[in-house]
């Protein structure tokens, strides 16, 4: 029996269970020995121009070895020229909106690198960092967007505005005028901090020309293409090392300035280094999520057809721009979600602001814009009076319309969408739901009940073309090592890899090794982000094993004295025979012995014709304390649909966590800003991180559409659970108080934010 | 200033600073590195560890406050290469991921059921709200902390 889809606990696992992960700061290698530590000078004001720096009390201090700023980089070339323009990549944007490495004469936000400190130990590092002197010369701040594009206050006077990337809509009300409803409505969707439980961590080494980078990233081989070329170095001269991983959930995708700073400075002083920033640093200087503000517009007929949705964008871009205009882009590339809506208009404008950097977070884009149009439904079924999930079904793209191509531009390539609604109504029992809803109404129960759902369709490896890369080996001794692009950070794919090795080869998964992050042994990858890493790097593990196999039966065949197409594998038991005549089985390990370098090996990369797009629909079912505003999730049902399932373990895994982080967008977590552009949330005693008791268990229902963009069927999970929990959840808390006159209530539904608004309202109705 | 503990039953004695921090002195003295630190305001519990057989914060643990006291990691948790139940439940129930929170976790879990043999999920839940884990939404950390429990029983 064939191991695919079977459920395989991790072989991952006894390793970190009972010795702990070698994460960054855990890594013991000669290399790192006598390593110092550094600890970053951060602005403590959003914006201000650096008047001066005195380092003297700082390296008076014992085992205080260097106090380094941007004005000892005379080693590195200036960027290169750049207009500033964004070129459709995931990039940071150079020209007027670069971001320097340290500071250089301005800060822009709180938390910005300002000057390193080098210390024997950590310790050394916080006291010393302290008694760095800069002055500062305070500029005014811009942190709402709707100032920040008025571009009265600007971050970078050179640009001239604080719009760094537009796509602007293009409105045009006559679709609107034909609809016998339409509805408006301003969304926030709010700043969400990442929050790996590991932090950003880095260690460098440099010796005789050689550069080693121990990076908490989520690729090894992005983090050398960028440290290369922030440090003139060719990469061939640089070796970057992932080790175990805490977490990235998008944030860690390739590095960011604070880990090029740590390997510049270990190249500059000559010394091994290690830094790992606290929390309080993360939650100031790790790119953080999300950001927008939504302005829709959506139209249809009383029959609950949508005609008409318009979605305008502004997206904070925090005060640089580290991946482009790609947020906004997804957001508006996804816009019209499960629908088939003959008229879709969404544009956006991006714009800085000081505070924190936003980039990849779990979704990246999506979530963004399931829940504008998730949201956006709800609206429109309320103000015609049908049931939302009767609305969704009427405007669902049809199954026999597939592959596709929406009005934004994608082309998605399979779906069943109102299959997936029914079967998570059904799993819910959606009707009884609804008649408890209504008991509780009858009844002015204190606490309502409320149903929510988000019916959605995401993009996975939203860049197929890039591929991903995977080496196979099989030894003479039997065994197979696996070398993978990907770059594991908790999925599992040590324990996928091997399956689908096993499933292959027949060579048992314990016999199988799988390697990542390491360029000197993996120089070429991508990595792991956007729900690309089973379709694109498990598939390339599935391309490697067939041309190991057509390569063994060649050898196979010689030994066996066979032709080629007599000879089989047995993959039940891992031996090669011609066919039909168990008598002649040859072992891997013979056949691999038959070679003349004692081993087989396949090397590839598979790419993808195209993105894929899964789809799910989540319920959720809230109580609503209509007295305190309290919310509390009580079931959340999801179908997920990711097309062909490989490990149902490790599936469920991924659909749990993100339902967990969207539930945290939802309901609870928000960075905030006071007036002068200070952190109010820099802390985990004051960022509302979603815990245990804020969840209910999950009930997961399996559907699988598989997509036939690759040999696996396969599409991305890793953050599905995300975009579909969070409108989800929102829809329901307002659903649970929509008969008191609650239209719309923006994340994250605190009780402050739902009592506020239920007072709102019932103040209006007593008026 | 001289710190003397028993860390896993092993003897660990070192001369600190005072305001050594336990888990400081567990990673860097004693080079048991499975116990993490996710904060710095004892908020995240990935540090949690049994000081004389109570779940503690060692963030929040200064190294001679442990003095003359037994401490034990995740490393010390397993029996000659068997793994505890907990161990073992969040092996088969797939309870962790990245595996950064998963030390605590696991002391946190163990020091619960010695508290509370046969808890309830909503007890679990509440028992947890001190560590964080960003990867698992906790749904399968609380099957295996239940599971756990099962077996003990």
């Amino acid at each position: 029996m064939s191991i695919m889809g079977t459920r395989v606990i991790r072989t991952e696992d006894p390793r970190l269970l009972t010795g702990g992960g070698v994460y960054v700061d855990d890594v013991r290698t000669p290399e790192l020995n006598a390593a110092a530590r550094l600890t970053f000078v951060r602005s403590p004001l959003a914006h201000a121009r650096i008047t001066g720096i005195d380092a003297s009390g700082a390296l008076s201090e014992p085992g205080v070895i260097a106090v380094l700023t941007a004005g000892d980089m005379d080693d590195l070339d200036p960027p290169p020229p750049s207009s500033g323009e964004w070129d459709g990549s995931p990039a940071p944007l150079g020209g007027p909106w670069a971001e320097p490495l340290l500071a250089i004469g301005t800060v822009r936000f709180v938390g910005e690198p300002v000057a390193v400190v080098i210390t024997d130990t950590s310790y050394q590092g916080e006291d010393a960092a302290d008694l760095v002197a800069v002055d500062y010369e305070p500029l005014p701040v811009v942190l709402d967007l709707t100032d920040a594009v008025a571009d009265q206050t600007l971050l970078f006077p050179a640009a001239g505005t604080n719009v760094s990337v537009a796509n602007p809509l293009q409105a045009d009300d006559a679709p609107f005028d034909a609809c016998d409803v339409v509805v408006e409505q301003d969304i926030v969707n709010q700043r969400v901090a990442c929050l790996p439980m590991e932090g950003r961590a880095a260690a460098a080494a440099y010796s005789d020309g050689k550069l080693t980078v121990w990076a908490s990233s989520q690729n090894a081989q992005v983090t050398r293409f960028i440290l290369a070329g922030a440090l003139g170095m060719a990469p061939e001269q640089i070796r970057v090392i992932v080790p175990d991983v805490g977490g990235g959930f998008g944030a860690k995708i390739g590095i960011d300035r604070d880990t090029i700073t740590i390997a510049w400075a270990a190249r500059k002083t000559g010394r091994a280094l290690r830094w790992v920033e606290t929390r309080s640093e993360n939650m100031v200087a790790m790119s953080q999520g999300r950001g927008q503000l939504q302005r829709i517009k959506i139209g249809g007929s009383r029959d609950g057809r949508i005609l008409a949705y318009r979605l305008d964008v502004i997206q904070d871009a925090g005060a640089y721009q580290r991946i482009g205009g790609l947020l906004p882009f997804l957001t508006c590339l996804m816009a019209p979600g499960v629908y088939d809506i003959a008229d879709v208009q969404a544009g956006f404008r991006q714009a800085v602001t000081n505070t924190t950097p936003i980039a990849a977070y779990r979704g990246a884009g999506r979530p963004e814009a399931t829940a504008a149009i998730e949201r956006s439904v709800d609206l429109f079924a309320a103000a015609i009076g049908m049931d939302p999930a009767e609305v969704r079904r009427r405007n669902f793209i049809a199954p026999d319309k597939f592959p596709f191509q929406t009005k934004t531009g994608a082309m998605y390539d399979t779906g069943q969408y109102a299959d997936a609604l029914d079967k998570a109504l059904a799993a819910a029992g959606y009707d009884e739901l609804r008649r408890e809803q209504e008991r509780r109404r009858a009844s002015g129960d204190p606490w309502q009940l409320g149903i929510g759902l988000s019916s959605y369709v995401e993009i996975t490896a939203p860049d197929p073309d890039a591929g991903e890369t995977a080496k196979i080996e099989v030894s003479d001794d039997g065994t197979a090592t696996v070398y993978t692009g990907s770059s594991a950070h908790g999925q599992g794919h040590h324990t996928a890899w091997a399956m689908l090795v096993q499933d292959e080869l027949g060579i048992p998964m314990d016999q199988i090794t799988v390697i990542h992050g390491d360029t000197d042994l993996i120089p070429a990858g991508v990595g792991t982000y956007g729900s690309r890493s089973l379709q694109l790097g498990g598939s390339a593990v599935h391309k490697a094993a067939i041309e190991v196999k057509d390569e063994a039966r060649q050898h196979a065949a010689q030994m066996l004295e066979a032709a080629e197409a007599d000879v089989v594998l047995d993959t039940a038991t891992g031996m090669w025979q011609v066919r039909g005549d168990p008598d002649t089985a040859l072992s891997w390990a013979q056949v691999a012995g038959h070679t003349s370098g004692g081993s087989l090996i396949a090397d590839v990369s598979f790419v993808q014709e195209r993105p894929t797009f899964p789809f799910g629909t989540h319920v959720s079912v809230v109580e609503v304390d209509t007295e305190t505003g309290q919310v509390k999730m009580l079931r959340h049902i999801t179908v997920d649909d990711a097309g062909t399932v490989l490990n149902p373990v490790l599936t469920e895994g991924q659909r749990h966590g993100g339902i967990a982080q969207g539930a945290a967008q939802a309901l609870l977590e928000e960075v905030l800003y006071d007036a002068d552009g200070n952190p109010l949330t820099s802390t985990l005693a004051d960022y509302a991180a979603v815990s245990a008791p804020d969840l209910p268990s999950f009930e997961l229902a399996s559907s699988e559409t598989p997509t036939d963009l690759n040999p696996l069927g396969a599409k991305g999970i890793g953050e599905a659970g995300t975009i579909g929990s969070t409108p989800a959840i929102q829809n329901a808390v307002i659903d649970a108080v929509s008969h008191l006159g609650v239209r719309h209530i923006d994340m994250p539904a605190t009780p402050q934010r739902v009592w506020t608004v239920i007072n709102q309202v019932r103040k209006a109705s007593n008026q | 200033m001289k710190v003397d503990l028993t860390v896993n039953g092993r003897q660990i004695t070192a001369d600190v600073e005072d305001r050594m921090l336990l888990v400081h002195l567990l990673r860097d003295v004693a080079d048991l590195t499975a116990t993490n630190i996710g904060c710095d305001t004892t908020s995240c519990g990935a540090c949690t560890v049994l000081l004389d057989g109570e779940s503690v914060k060692s963030c929040t643990v200064l190294a001679a406050q442990a003095s003359g006291h037994e401490v034990t990691t995740v490393e010390g948790l397993a029996s000659n290469g068997t793994m505890h139940p907990v161990q073992q439940a969040f092996h088969e129930e797939h309870g962790l991921q990245c595996g950064f929170c998963t030390p605590g976790m696991v002391m946190a879990i163990v020091s619960l059921l010695r508290e509370n043999p046969h808890p309830t999920e909503e007890q679990v839940r509440t028992g947890l709200e001190g560590n964080l884990c960003r990867c698992t939404g906790y749904h399968n950390i609380v099957r295996a902390a239940l599971a756990a429990a099962e077996v003990s029983s």
